[in-house]
């Protein structure tokens, strides 16, 4: 027990053998994509990235909200919402995809491609020649000649039981997938020429019909235990894209003094409220680096359960730095719900990085290497202070100045 | 309730103190275990508590709750605690049908223009006036958290008119305390957050400032508690009492020690 509550990954092949025995997990344990929290008793989801659970602490807790803070452009924080959703159709889980410049159907179709089928396929072929071999050469084993007996171990058809996948990002979905599962969309410019005048409540008109959508589908599709006689329980994945931006109807982004600051906390504090009463989690990705009013960011990070923030290197002078080679853009943990306990699982490391691969996007710790060549250069020397800076922010806490890290 | 916070504040349950308003303040860290504190601490005192909760669940409280020794929903069921709710009932006060019948929502702040806060300083009031039938010590009031109602719309004006309205009500006519949590930053951008901030630091008794480490992140120190006590008169001039401890939260109880002597340095 102990060695498991420390927090950190568990390995992410078949149901850990040690299960907590606790009656209420046990019981929704049984939703398929889902494992309980060690730490507090909590259903965890996958986001889709193995790597990603890890940072944040073993998954993602049922009935909160992860907000990714987006890079400049864009693009990785897309491929982030693209892994959760994908997660989802691979376990089985119902969607709601809202957006407000992408139809969600044309977002469906382009999610990574699962991993499995591949890999299953190449096991299964691996398998019957490993009989062949194994039928071929009886008496190859002359040292473990005890293990010679033992059955062959066998390859986990129902690899989809694993929490967590790896998707390759150079194929898209097939469509057979795709159908299995229920989705729900909401795209804006459709609802705005369907219900055009709806009472607003102080909020703008976008988040206030997404917020009736998603009531609406969260109460119909029985996700809050309105309908006890329903066996099957299933998870409601939440995906709304680029919220704040401008094609929501919201000027955060684009004024320093806007019309209404309140409209995207307000937004906030009810999904929040409707994802705590609902089998349901949330990803939001937030145009962060556009919004100049600062205050709102710290009032919305407050407001989020798991903050995650992405800084790609794209356009910047580290995409050329020989110390970030291999990797793509830094990634910052901002926040980790402490959720029915005192204590939340926040891993050591502060100084993340990605890299992304064809079918692999890891996070690992952002390593820098020594330095090692004969002339130590000025330049590198200050952009290596200016990166312990920025890396050491731990507790959010960042060194202030350079007065604590002068020696 | 942490022991060791009881015997650092000089405090006991069997002797609650009365007419204090104590501000819990939080940088860079959460601050969050100070309120569990208290709500355990005061419920085990015996005192009667209103407990505005407006960011997290019933649940959540209830179970670190349990761990620190009380039971919420027993003290709900004996009158004791009055439980509101914000994250469930926030959606039926924006969406749901107009409500004429019986009293007002306390949250109906959120669907107006946040000008005044009189519908939750009623509920406050009626919930903490004492009945003849109960047998509770002084009314407290706790709020988790103030910084939101700020993110909900409502003015920084009214939420320090709510705040005075408190006092009055539960200090000094009920003699019972309030006990409120707020964010701050030192170089946050959200100016209406510090006003409250500032005003309240100036109003209050006893500050628990928990500040995360200057330093960064550490395994084995969450982070500072700066604990400040108001002079008792103001007449006499006397001056705040100013102390520093580090602590180290876990499972069910944070240790506090003196700077540099965390158990893992020793």
């Amino acid at each position: 027990m102990a060695a498991l509550a420390t927090g950190g990954a568990t390995p992410s092949d078949g149901a850990t053998s040690f299960q907590r025995k606790v009656p209420a997990s046990s019981r929704l344990a049984a939703i398929a994509g889902t494992r309980p929290s060690v730490r507090h008793g909590q259903l965890l989801l996958s986001s889709g990235l193995p790597s990603l659970d890890c940072v944040l602490g073993g998954g993602l807790a049922v009935g909160t909200l992860l907000l990714i803070e987006e890079d400049k452009y864009g693009i990785y924080s897309n491929l982030l919402f693209k892994y959760f959703l994908a997660e989802g159709i691979v376990c089985g889980h119902n969607l709601f995809v809202a957006s407000a410049k992408e139809d969600p159907a044309d977002i469906l179709k382009e999610l990574p491609a699962p991993l499995f089928d591949d890999a299953h396929k190449n096991q299964v072929d691996e398998k019957e020649t490993a009989i062949k071999s194994k039928q071929e050469s009886q008496e190859s084993m002359k040292i473990a000649w005890r293990y010679q007996n033992l059955p062959k171990v066998e390859v986990s058809p129902a690899a989809s039981a694993r929490f967590g996948h790896y998707y390759d990002v150079s194929k898209t979905v097939s469509p057979e997938l795709l159908q299995s599962i229920k989705w729900h969309r909401f795209f804006l410019p459709e609802e705005m020429s369907l219900h055009p005048e709806i009472k607003t409540c102080n909020m703008t008109y976008g988040y206030t019909r997404l917020l009736q959508s998603i009531q609406r589908i969260i109460y119909q599709e029985g996700f809050d235990g309105s309908y006890p006689q329903k066996k099957q329980k299933n998870i409601l994945r939440i995906g709304i894209q680029s919220l704040g931006s401008v094609l929501w109807g919201d000027d955060v982004c684009c004024a320093d003094n806007p019309e209404d600051i309140h409209s995207l906390t307000k937004f906030l504090y009810v999904l929040r409220g409707l994802l705590r009463m609902s089998l349901s989690a949330c990803i939001i990705t937030v145009p962060a680096h556009l919004i100049q009013n600062k205050a709102i960011m710290e009032r919305v990070t407050n407001l989020s359960d798991t903050v995650v923030g992405l800084e790609s290197f794209i356009g910047s002078e580290r995409e050329t730095n020989p110390l970030y080679k291999d990797y793509q853009g830094l990634i910052h943990v901002h926040q980790i719900p402490r959720l029915n306990s005192l204590i939340c699982d926040v891993s050591g490391t502060k100084d993340l990085a990605f890299r992304l691969k064809r079918k692999l996007f890891t996070i690992e710790r952002l390593h820098l290497p020594p330095d090692l060549s004969d002339t130590v250069s000025r330049s590198s020397k200050q952009d290596l202070a200016e990166s312990t800076k920025l890396l050491s922010s731990g507790c959010g806490a960042m060194a202030i100045g350079k007065k604590h890290l002068d020696f | 309730m942490f022991v060791e916070l009881n015997e650092l504040l000089n405090a006991s349950p069997e002797r609650p103190e009365q007419g204090k308003l104590t501000l819990l303040r939080d940088t860079k860290t959460d601050g969050s275990f100070l309120v569990h504190h208290f709500l355990s601490f005061y419920l085990k005192a015996g005192c009667k508590v209103c407990f505005v909760a407006l960011l997290q669940s019933f649940s959540h409280y209830n179970i670190i709750a349990q761990k620190l020794g009380v039971s919420l929903t027993a003290a709900k069921e004996q009158g004791q605690l009055v439980f509101l709710e914000g994250l469930k009932s926030c959606f039926d006060v924006l969406f749901g049908e107009e409500q004429h019948v019986g009293q007002p929502n306390p949250l109906q702040f959120i669907s107006e223009d946040g000008s005044n806060l009189k519908t939750m300083y009623e509920f406050v009031r009626t919930s903490l006036m004492a009945s003849g039938s109960d047998s509770w010590k002084c009314p407290v009031l706790l709020v988790d958290d103030l910084s939101v109602l700020l993110s909900l719309g409502v003015r920084p004006v009214a939420v320090l008119d709510f705040i005075h309205y408190c006092r009055v009500a539960v200090c000094s006519q009920l003699k019972g305390n309030i006990v409120v949590l707020v964010h701050s930053n030192d170089d946050s951008e959200d100016e209406e957050n510090e006003l409250v901030v500032n005003s309240l630091c100036h109003q209050s008794n006893l500050i628990l400032w928990a500040e995360g480490l200057a330093t960064g992140f550490c395994k084995d120190v969450h982070g500072q508690l700066k604990i400040i006590q108001k002079g008792s008169s103001e007449l006499k001039a006397e001056r705040n009492l100013l102390r520093i401890y580090q602590y180290k939260i876990q499972d069910k109880n944070v240790t506090f020690f003196a700077r540099g002597m965390s158990a893992a340095v020793l």
